[in-house]
């Protein structure tokens, strides 16, 4: 197994920029990292080297009443998550992650995604350098803006793989100031889904709906005190055939949806899956999964799905019209199986001409979610 | 309304001149009444609602599926034949305009609501469908579709996905880009790709969102999945009068600055007040100098909690006058002046150039402040319409073309005021697109290799520039070329030649 060498930790667009040049002159592979927080995903024998972007960190302009803040895209999420809440404002999409722009490229979203928007909701603007090895930009820091091409919002889910993201310029919101989580036990997988399919679609206004079978089921409430307290009221008198409902306040409530996020409580030596689809399929998604072990998010619309290496997680996603991610596997399964669901040859022969138009020399870790062997 | 011209791509004369055998070879794709050929029908869709422009196009063909407009477009492809979409035509700046040489494929006719999914919470709809259609075809559940364009009555659905269009609502619901999950796209050579679907989102690079305000420059929409949500349970809407820009503009501030992300917030300054309310005569205060209209929506907790502390918020920032709408038909009244602005102004000129800019919310005294003095420099009033919430901002110069040069004057100024909205960190539009309208203003806003980037986008899906070219991008290079044109400094050879 080869060790990925360090290639560059650049500070400045022009460094970023000579050596993206030289990569693409010398024909090298380079993964462009933050810092390494989802590197267990993808092929692991790919040659490249790496090019570190933490060397782009800093706030660069944080206005909270124009709701945007721009910062490098190597500034630690956790110190814009600090700044944001001193302000009394959050990143309304719950990211995981170690570097803003990190999180932007991988674009992943957390339990409040179908309510209030994922990554690229949240995405107004960012500047990079492209495997051309031109420095560019694209959208703004303002969120009404169709001006050109939504390059921005394009750039969520690259993972690096289209340009180097230098900075981003991102929609902030207010943080709430209550929160209350309501948890109804011993509800069977698809009570549970039944019912967060109703609290979504009633006006209690929920922003969590999760099911984790050794928990129960959890709906998050948020907004000002007296209009939580209403529409927990409203959500008790949905659960009123089944399971047991209690409410849940203070500091507690935050604290499980932060084990949501990252899906605790599940193996972590087994593979872990990230599956999406339709939420009306959820329970189709893990059927006849034998040794595994499973969360639902989004009101059924993600599942995280821990199994064991044989078994074939992607047939029910697939029939069903949602994608299922290999996020983290043994070096061997890595190896094996694609990281990124297959998709049809249509649309991925669009993506690859994108792609080509970014890095024509394929030098932007092409090779990371490849389909093999 | 007429006379004006701007540069587009040559027209093809052996293009036009094989007209009839073009329009026989559409017919046999789509028969019956979908295919015009006549100078009268063709007239009739010579422009969109930037009527400045006219073009009657080469033929219009009114397809009403999938496969039909695949089968067009493949055959335009293989002919070498320009296409350009249209939706509704309602578009402010020239989006819809046709070319002399080229086939408008209008989507009207694919005005089917496919699937709702109560379960799934999203709607599939053909892109003619109208926005406001697709609310009222969920209503009866307790449902709607939240972007809420004021144009919603008549603007479909592919135009909303064309131009990510907004509303009033959008503040707190999000635009177009927040609301639809996933599109079926035909490009230019009648390929078929679906982008997302019911899920909520895709886990690789998001195609989805450079289709959504691509201005019908990737290919024509022939279907949209997009989000449904319940019905607040209530709504009410405050009615701030204020005696300066100034202060309301500090209202809408600690609005945010407290936390509080309204339904909707508006604001009119003392013209567009005037304009409104002499036409729908609801009550909006006369002396005010800037009229805020907030829409607070929720349970009823929510609402009544909000309305007190937006209330006094406004007294602190010098509010003159607030009230509170004390049952839907009195919400309703407050609206009906912001949503008759625009109409409002032919009262007061018989013509209006409605301009749309993005700026940072807190430059706006400094900005209207400009403005106005930009209108004493070009000798046009100019009444402000702005959605204070997200910085978008409709200055409504007023003129009269049949005044020598007004016409000139009111676009000098309609490009001088966008301008400063670069200028001070905002964009040249936030929802009505650049389409003709502002593509030569591009520059002030992205480097040559900025566009060169976004054209590699258009390549991707387009390679042969055959879909509405002229519109969004001032220079076209081909793609081919592109790989082979040397910038240096962010500067092309000959950059004041248009070129298509």
């Amino acid at each position: 197994m080869k060790a990925p060498s360090p290639f560059a930790a650049p500070t400045t667009t022009a460094e970023l920029v000579a050596a993206i040049c030289s990569a693409r002159d010398e024909r090298r592979v380079v993964e462009l990292r933050g810092a390494g927080t989802k590197a267990g995903m993808g092929d692991p024998r790919r040659e490249r080297a790496i090019i570190d972007l933490r060397g782009f960190a800093g706030i660069i302009d944080y206005e909270p009443r124009e709701l945007v803040l721009t910062a490098g895209a190597g500034t630690p999420l956790a110190e814009i998550e600090r700044l944001l809440a001193a302000n009394g404002q959050m990143l309304a999409f719950e990211p995981t992650g170690g570097t803003i722009g990190g999180v932007v490229a991988a674009g992943t979203s957390g339990p409040r995604r179908p309510f209030a928007g994922g990554v690229r909701d949240h995405v107004l603007g960012i500047e990079g350098v492209s495997g051309r090895g031109e420095a560019f930009k694209a959208g703004g820091r303002v969120v009404k803006n169709v001006t050109g091409y939504d390059i921005a919002r394009l750039m969520t889910g690259s993972w690096g793989r289209l340009a180097a993201i230098t900075s981003v310029s991102i929609k902030v919101l207010p943080k709430p100031r209550a929160e209350a989580t309501l948890l109804i036990e011993n509800l069977e997988d698809r009570a549970g889904l039944v019912l967060m399919a109703r609290a979504a679609g009633s006006s209690a206004e929920i922003t969590g709906a999760a099911h984790a079978p050794s928990v129960g089921t959890l709906l998050r409430l948020e907004g000002f005190g007296p209009s939580v307290a209403a529409r927990a009221d409203m959500l008790l008198a949905l659960c009123a055939d089944g399971g047991e409902p209690h409410l849940i306040e203070g500091e507690d409530s935050p604290a499980l949806w932060r084990e949501v996020r990252v899906a605790s409580g599940l193996p972590a030596d087994l593979p872990l899956w990230r599956v999406t689809g339709p939420a009306t399929a959820a329970s189709r998604l893990t059927e006849g999964l034998a040794g595994a072990m499973w969360i639902y998010d989004w009101a059924g619309a993600l599942v995280w799905i821990a199994a064991p290496e044989d078994i074939d997680v992607r047939a029910a996603p697939s029939a069903a019209g949602g994608q299922a991610s290999l996020v983290r596997a043994s070096e061997d399964m890595r190896a094996r199986i694609p990281a990124l669901h297959p998709e049809p040859t249509a649309t991925a022969a669009l993506r690859a001409r994108i792609k080509a138009g970014f890095d024509p020399a394929g030098i932007l870790d092409p090779d990371r979610f490849a389909a093999r062997r | 309304m007429s006379g004006m011209t701007v540069s587009m791509p040559t027209p093809d004369a052996v293009t036009i001149a094989r007209r009839a055998e073009i329009a026989a070879a559409l017919r046999a794709i789509v028969p019956g009444e979908g295919v015009v050929e006549g100078e009268d029908g063709r007239r009739a869709f010579a422009s969109d609602g930037l009527t400045a422009y006219a073009t009657s196009p080469l033929a219009v063909v009114l397809p009403r599926r999938t496969s039909e407009v695949a089968a067009v477009l493949s055959y335009c492809h293989a002919q070498g034949i320009r296409v350009v979409p249209r939706g509704a035509g309602t578009s402010l700046s020239g989006g819809a305009l046709p070319l002399a040489d080229g086939v408008l494929v209008g989507l009207s006719r694919m005005s089917a609501i496919l699937d709702i999914d109560y379960d799934n919470r999203v709607a599939v709809v053909q892109p003619g469908v109208t926005n406001l259609a697709i609310t009222q075809a969920v209503e009866g559940r307790g449902f709607y579709y939240a972007p809420d364009p004021s144009s919603q009555i008549a603007c479909t659905v592919g135009g909303n996905v064309a131009e990510n269009s907004g509303g009033v609502h959008c503040l707190k619901y999000g635009l177009t880009t927040n609301n639809a999950l996933g599109v079926e796209l035909v490009m230019m050579d009648g390929e078929i790709v679906r982008l997302g679907g019911k899920a909520l989102e895709s886990s690789d690079h998001d195609m989805l969102s450079v289709v959504i305000g691509s201005e019908g420059l990737l290919g024509v929409v022939t279907e949209v999945t997009v989000r449904i949500l319940p019905r607040p349970m209530t709504a009410r809407a405050l009615l701030l009068g204020f005696g300066s820009v100034d202060d309301a503009g500090r209202c809408v501030g600690a609005v945010i600055g407290a936390g509080v992300i309204p339904a909707g917030m508006e604001m009119m300054d003392r013209p567009a007040i005037h304009a409104a309310e002499a036409f729908v005569g609801v009550g909006y205060p006369m002396d005010a100098e800037a009229l805020l209209i907030v829409e607070v929506d929720g349970v009823v907790a929510e609402c009544q909690h909000l309305s007190v502390e937006i209330g006094e918020m406004a007294k602190a920032c010098g509010a003159t006058s607030i009230r509170a709408s004390a049952d839907e038909a009195e919400r309703l009244a407050f609206w009906a002046g912001r949503k008759a602005a625009f109409p409002a102004m032919s009262r007061i000129a018989p013509d209006y150039y409605c301009m749309d800019g993005t700026i940072p919310r807190g430059a706006l005294p400094e900005v209207l402040a400009r403005i106005a003095a930009l209108s004493d420099e070009h000798g046009l009033a100019v009444a402000n319409v702005f959605h204070a919430g997200d910085g978008n901002l409709h200055p409504l110069i007023l003129y009269d073309a049949n005044r020598d040069g007004e016409v000139e004057r009111a676009e000098a100024f309609g490009a001088d005021i966008l301008k400063l909205c670069v200028e001070v960190g905002g964009v040249l539009t936030g929802e009505h697109g650049v389409g003709v309208e502002k593509r030569d203003l591009m520059g002030t806003m992205f480097t040559d290799i900025d566009l060169a980037h976004q054209q590699r986008v258009k390549c991707a899906f387009d390679p042969d520039l055959l879909m509405n070219p002229g519109k969004v991008f001032p220079t076209l290079h081909r793609c081919a070329e592109l790989g082979r044109v040397h910038v240096h400094g962010g500067r092309t050879a000959f950059p004041e030649l248009p070129r298509f």
